[in-house]
């Protein structure tokens, strides 16, 4: 487990490239930062880019073509393309009214989903003819702002969780760029914004959806501090686990059973989901501060008393790595199936890099 | 200008009345929940069955419905019973009921603080106290998140 603090800002989200040497990161405004280095090691700055006039939402990188696709509450979003070492934007009409709230490429990187607060997604691809990027809408039946999206591994199917408490999963199937998908466990008929999901009470805003490695269960996280799975495999049937501690707000498979989920805890959560009805919580993933409590001189007695008014020697902090909320958990090592290592970021504006041990 | 100046009723207008899209909550049949029964829990606190009396009046919560009365007199019976209980018993009393249990009690507890009265809020805080150990503070955000109230 290693920290690394990029200021005081909060970090709303982040991305790494494919060989993870590069982060991509948003300290709450209308720029992105990227910055070189590696994991305990020193993080230079090398590229900001600066085309939005709102605060970035959502950073995306996708791996294989290396492009960045960024969106903000500006109602715009740019994909970002390395020419001769300098980062170009380019426009993508997504045709919003209302900001962007995140943004994510699809498995295989011809298009993205973009989720907004015009109740609406929108699935962009880009059409060489023109030369740009289209995008067609996802409008039935959102009825708020879509808090986050997730992609399935077959390219076509995109779970969405939304402020009007629902969590569902639509079809993305454009025909104009990809032949028809084959059937899933989700359902075989296709069409672009058919709903294969749609959970009506998830108790509360849904924070952040994940597929499993094989796109057979969605997990999601919601403001009533539960989450819950819907496993295709089971007739898409729903478990829920409410739990005691604050709302979680980013889910991310690390393998096909185990979930780890953080929030406004401020610490990563690994919950495990064996079948339907057995979704449990694990542990914490933080290990606690070893604070040695050793015996005191009386010298640090009066040094306390003096600086502190006060003879105990109390730590302010929070017994975890991070002092503030997490807000994303990104994969950073080993592969969808078998994740080693995952990256979080959190309104102290630090970005800590965990092990998870199978 | 001074005559535009002194209407202000148009400020009150509550405009989201207006808009088609309005998110409405989905609307569940709500006619047939009475609340917990009222003569079932009397004779078990009359009997001095403190425990079944806790978990008699967990029983049909009256959520779904409009009706203020069946809501009120919920909670009047709810705060009986926990103010029967002895001090030493609310921990208890608590570790019986199970999860969701202890989320519906929280609920009432929180309700109970709206209106308080006479001793009320203190036989309250007691049992916030150990309904807190038990549920968390998870328990309290589903309070405040819950759509449906009591």
């Amino acid at each position: 487990m290693s920290l690394y603090s990029f200021g005081l800002e909060p970090l709303s989200c982040h991305a790494w490239n494919k060989d993870r040497t590069q982060i991509a990161v948003s300290p709450n405004n209308n720029v992105v930062h990227i910055y070189q280095g590696s994991q305990g090691k020193e993080w230079i700055k090398i590229h900001e880019l600066t085309e939005h006039s709102g605060r970035i939402t959502g950073i995306d990188w996708a791996p294989e073509s290396n492009r960045i696709v960024t969106c903000a509450s500006d109602r715009n979003a740019y994909v970002w393309t390395l020419k001769d070492g300098v980062w170009k934007p380019t426009l993508v009409l997504v045709r919003i009214n209302r900001a962007a709230t995140c943004v994510k490429w699809s498995p295989l990187e011809n298009k993205f989903a973009l989720g907004s607060g015009a109740k609406l997604i929108s699935v962009c691809y880009f059409e060489k003819e023109n030369d740009w990027w289209l995008s067609k809408h996802i409008k039935k039946p959102i009825n708020s702002t879509v808090l986050s999206l997730d992609w399935h591994p077959n390219n076509m199917l995109l779970a969405a969780g939304s402020a009007d408490l629902h969590c569902r999963i639509f079809s993305a199937y454009i025909k104009d760029i990809e032949d028809r998908p084959g059937p899933t466990p989700w359902g075989s008929k296709m069409p672009f914004g058919e709903v294969l999901l749609e959970h009506k009470e998830c108790g509360g805003w849904v924070h952040s959806v994940s597929f499993s490695p094989s796109g057979d269960t969605l997990a999601w996280v919601s403001h009533n501090s539960a989450i819950g799975v819907a496993d295709a495999t089971q007739g898409k049937e729903v478990t829920q686990l409410t739990t005691g501690h604050l709302p979680l707000l980013s889910v991310l498979y690390v393998c096909e059973t185990e979930i780890v989920a953080a929030g406004h805890d401020c610490c990563p959560y690994q919950f495990s989901y064996k079948g339907l009805g057995c979704l449990e919580f694990v542990k914490k993933v933080d290990i606690p501060k070893q604070t040695s409590k050793g015996n005191m001189s009386a010298m640090q007695h009066f040094r306390n008393l003096d600086k502190k008014a006060t003879i105990e020697d109390e730590d302010t902090g929070l017994g975890c790595l991070h002092q503030n909320s997490i807000t994303q958990l990104c994969l950073l090592e080993g592969g969808k199936e078998k994740v080693e290592k995952f990256s979080s970021v959190g309104l102290d504006g630090a970005m800590v890099v965990w092990e998870f041990k199978h | 200008m001074s005559k535009n100046t002194v209407a202000d009723r148009f400020r009150r207008v509550d405009i989201d009345e207006y808009d088609e899209n309005k998110f409405v909550d989905e609307e569940d049949g709500g006619e047939n929940q009475l609340g917990p029964d009222e003569t079932e829990v009397d004779s078990l606190i009359r009997q001095g069955n403190l425990m079944g009396a806790l978990q008699a009046v967990l029983k049909n919560p009256p959520i779904n419905t409009k009706n203020q009365n069946v809501k009120d007199r919920a909670e009047g019976l709810v705060l009986k019973v926990l103010s029967s209980f002895k001090a030493n018993d609310i921990e208890k009393a608590v570790q019986s009921l199970d999860k969701t249990g202890v989320d519906l009690l929280m609920k009432y507890i929180y309700k109970g603080f709206e209106k308080p009265s006479d001793n009320s809020s203190a036989i309250l805080l007691q049992w916030h106290e150990k309904a807190l150990s038990a549920g968390g503070v998870g328990s309290i955000v589903r309070v405040l998140t819950a759509r449906k109230t009591l």
